[in-house]
């Protein structure tokens, strides 16, 4: 352990990949000393560990129904988080349900921001037109509303959990590209970049290789801090019938569905809204952690 | 014949519909293995002719020739295998998030050079830095190391000439002094030709064999050596620059500028 | 009587990697006289001139055996005292005017502004004291200047207003860190005669940071050379150039000299006594 410790904090790497893992453990320590970036970071890997053994953990088939069964009151033996109005368990839906957001906020996350980080390095470092250009039509995404630009694709494609993803990456990756340009345009005029491009480099190469490892970290945490949004948009969709299809234990489906009882049985939709409540709270705090760590103008001690 | 040859050189900028002539009608030429200094104030256009000859400031008039031929546009590969520069402030010359090893790798990749290895660890030595630094990032150097970095890195494509921009005016005074001589021992040993600028008269006048003086982006005198430690300068303008420079400071210390 | 006694000062910062001392037992006296601190970067200069101030922020630490100025104590000074001591009896000039004036507001406002809160002047004779601090610095159009905003003037330019705001309350003492490290050698020359010459004329206390030992040997009447949070020697200027201590010594040597031989500078040869000098 010791050792290993020592392998890593080595002022002296003697591999890229050293060097490499050293920063990361730099990091790793950096964001260990922040209290609510952990809280975070534990709330993000539970989200993690629950899709991962649902089935395990799961006391009941999320789909099953038992109409004997139907909306017990949380407590109750055998459901713990009570049942819905088919009777199926709360807590297994909550459970699998973790798989779907997880799965949605997964393909978001390597669609948007790689859209956005290619648009706005291409913009930034080109300039002239070519920024005009692209500048102008992030502007027109940005100008619609997320939500409803996401209700008209799924209308126009239909509901279902790849269009409710494709509709979000379609309206998210604005914001990156804004923030990937901004960045470009102080790295562009930098000297490092000078240099490289004195030494040769081609334009693919200095954005691929120079340009966007400097955009990353900004976009990173703002991927982060949007994870939530993401979360309660698909929430949305689900709960206006035109994410994830029924019977899927989707979290915004559920609380859709809970919202005919919401005061005789409120734990119908309140169990899942605390779900989302939970899991976009542990992104915020993640997002603001790895703020601290990740950025450049923090990290250069 | 010359190395390098600047024929009336002028540079325009544009900005917010003004036009602002930073280089006006500047001619030099500067032989093969030669160290020439250009000196002037903020402004005086100085780094604005180095930032020409790589194609980093629009010539808006006038000729550059390197070796005869002149330099096309866009540079090109060619061009950055014979002239490479040195940036005035090694914190921001280097990627902050590449390892030195990459740093110093990046120039043989792009030209396709093998043995990367042993040509970085070649080149750290050369700069009298040791080998164990090869992976480390810059912030875990000081500034006289990370502007050791930044010459090496210049000269992993071996070009024979050197543009250097105030290399060490961010560093401290005994920083400098090793800087300086190691890039004079390059220059030896590598048969270097050197474009250095510099506002410190003393450093120029430390580094190069002939001087010239800028003001406004205009010349206004050029100077050898001797005519430099013997004061003979003829333009109002070098002689004030040469009075209130600070290593003559101590030669009078009783009285004041005024 | 001295304006300002310093004993044994220390500045300590708590950081990720445990205790850094960026100065580690600094005295001096000061009378109505000029003293310079020269030291290169890390030496603890600049973090001496602000901890008379007490402008270190935490996770820095202000330690002294004693700090008074003009008979107060500045360790036991109440943050709403040192408030009062700031800009009114010790005024301070940093090195880049970019960042200490107030880009949204006019030169004249800004420089009115003191007068008309703390001095309670009215508009028109705060304009007037203004201008005549303006004309203090030497800027030749005072009116033209107070109508400008700070991007809209030159480097020389703006230190001079930065001096001149500083010098409206006339303060008793005068940190300048680095004042002239951003100008142009010429207008460097100028500057520095015009503190030259408020010094001499207000009979202020000034203290002058700096990396320049040859700017600061001739503009000076003492010099304290720091290094690595210690003064390794202090001498009167005019002795400068027979300093005796191998880092003075090598600080002097290893700056190129116009017409100097043209072999390898020395270096400073840091394997002396003095640089390993109470090191953890």
């Amino acid at each position: 352990m010791t050792t290993l410790r020592a392998w890593l904090a080595d002022p002296n790497p003697t591999s890229r990949r050293q060097a490499r893992l050293g920063q990361l453990w730099l990091a790793w320590v950096r964001i260990r000393r922040n209290r609510l970036a952990m809280a975070g970071l534990v709330i993000v890997g539970l989200l993690l560990v629950v899709a991962i053994f649902a089935p395990l953990l799961a006391p009941h088939n999320p789909l099953t129904q038992d109409l004997s069964r139907r909306l017990l009151p949380p407590g109750t033996p055998g459901n713990l988080l009570g049942t819905d109005d088919f009777g199926r368990d709360i807590l297994s839906r909550i459970i699998y349900g973790s798989r779907i957001t997880l799965y949605i906020i997964a393909l978001v996350a390597v669609t948007a921001p790689v859209l956005g980080l290619l648009i706005g390095t291409v913009a930034g470092y080109f300039g002239g037109w070519i920024d005009a250009v692209l500048m102008r039509v992030t502007d027109i995404f940005l100008a619609f509303p997320r939500l409803i630009l996401a209700l008209a694709l799924v209308a126009v494609l239909g509901p279902g959990i790849e269009n409710a993803v494709l509709a979000i990456a379609l309206t998210a990756w604005p914001p990156y590209a804004r923030v990937a340009r901004a960045e470009t345009l102080t790295v562009r005029s930098s000297d490092y970049i000078a240099a490289i491009r004195l030494q040769g480099a081609s334009a693919p190469r200095i954005i691929a290789g120079h340009v966007v490892p400097m955009c990353l970290p900004s976009v990173i945490i703002r991927v982060t801090l949007d994870m939530a949004g993401v979360i309660l948009i698909a929430a949305g969709l689900g709960f206006l019938g035109l994410g994830v299809l029924p019977p899927a234990p989707e979290w915004g489906l559920m609380i859709s569905s809970g919202r005919k009882f919401l005061f005789e049985q409120w734990w119908v939709a309140t169990m899942p809204g605390l779900a989302i409540f939970l899991v976009s709270l542990g992104f915020n705090l993640l997002g603001d952690g790895l703020r601290d760590v990740l950025d450049p103008r923090s990290a250069s001690r | 014949m010359s190395l390098i040859e600047i024929e009336n050189l002028s540079v325009v900028f544009r900005a917010k519909g003004r036009d602002v002539r930073a280089v006006e009608n500047v001619s030099l030429s500067i032989d093969a293995q030669e160290s020439y200094g250009l000196v002037g104030e903020s402004g005086s256009g100085k780094s604005t002719i180095l930032r020409a000859i790589c194609g980093m400031a629009p010539v808006s008039g006038g000729m550059i020739r390197i070796a005869g031929q002149p330099v096309p546009t866009p540079r090109g590969r060619a061009f950055s295998t014979q002239v490479q520069m040195v940036f005035q402030d090694p914190y921001a010359s280097l990627h902050p998030r590449h390892t030195i090893d990459r740093t110093l790798a990046e120039p043989l990749a792009i030209h396709g050079l093998g043995d990367r290895d042993s040509r970085v660890v070649q080149a750290l030595t050369d700069v009298g830095l040791p080998p164990a630094f090869r992976f480390r990032y810059p912030h875990q150097l000081s500034g006289g190391q990370r502007q050791r970095v930044a010459i090496a890195r210049a000269l992993m494509l071996k070009p024979k000439i050197l543009l250097l921009d105030e290399p060490t005016s961010a560093l401290d005074a005994s920083v400098q002094a090793e800087v300086l001589n190691l890039l004079n021992r390059l220059r030896a040993e590598l048969g270097l030709t050197f474009l250095m600028v510099s506002h410190d008269l003393a450093v120029i006048d430390h580094m190069c064999d002939r001087i010239m003086v800028l003001q406004h982006g205009r010349q206004v005198e050029e100077l050898t050596r001797d005519d430099l430690a013997a004061a003979r300068m003829t333009t109002p303008y070098a002689r004030s620059l040469f009075d209130a420079s600070a290593d003559r400071m101590l030669d009078s210390p009783t009285e004041p500028a005024r | 009587m001295s304006l300002l006694d310093v004993k044994n000062l220390r500045v300590t910062f708590a950081t990720e990697t445990g205790l850094v001392e960026a100065v580690r037992g600094v005295s001096f006296s000061l009378g109505h006289e000029r003293l310079g601190i020269v030291g290169e970067s890390g030496s603890g200069k600049t973090m001496t001139g602000r901890a008379v101030l007490r402008l270190i922020r935490p996770p820095g630490r202000v330690q002294a055996d004693a700090m008074t100025f003009d008979g107060q104590d500045i360790l036991a000074a109440s943050e709403r005292e040192m408030r009062a001591l700031r800009g009114k009896r010790i005024g301070m000039v940093m090195q880049d005017p970019k960042y200490s004036l107030n880009p949204v507001m006019t030169v004249g406002r800004q420089l009115t502004e003191g007068l008309r809160l703390r001095d309670r002047l009215g508009a028109a004779d705060a304009t007037a004291k203004a201008v005549a601090a303006l004309e203090a610095v030497q800027i030749r159009d005072p009116a033209r200047v107070m109508e400008a905003y700070p991007h809209e003037l030159s480097g020389g330019m703006g230190q001079r207003v930065m001096i001149a705001m500083m010098l409206i309350p006339e303060p008793d003492l005068l940190i300048a860190d680095e004042p002239t490290s951003a100008l142009d050698v010429t207008v460097q020359a100028e500057v520095l005669s015009i503190l030259d010459r408020l010094v001499r004329d207000r009979g202020m206390g000034l203290i002058f940071i700096s990396h320049d030992l040859r700017l600061v040997a001739r503009f000076c009447d003492r010099v304290l050379v720091m290094h690595k949070g210690l003064v390794v020697e202090e001498i009167a200027a005019a002795n400068l150039l027979q300093a005796q201590h191998p880092y003075t010594r090598g600080l002097l040597n290893c700056l190129p000299r116009i017409g100097g031989p043209r072999g390898p500078l020395p270096g400073l040869d840091r394997t002396g006594a003095w640089a390993t000098e109470g090191r953890t």
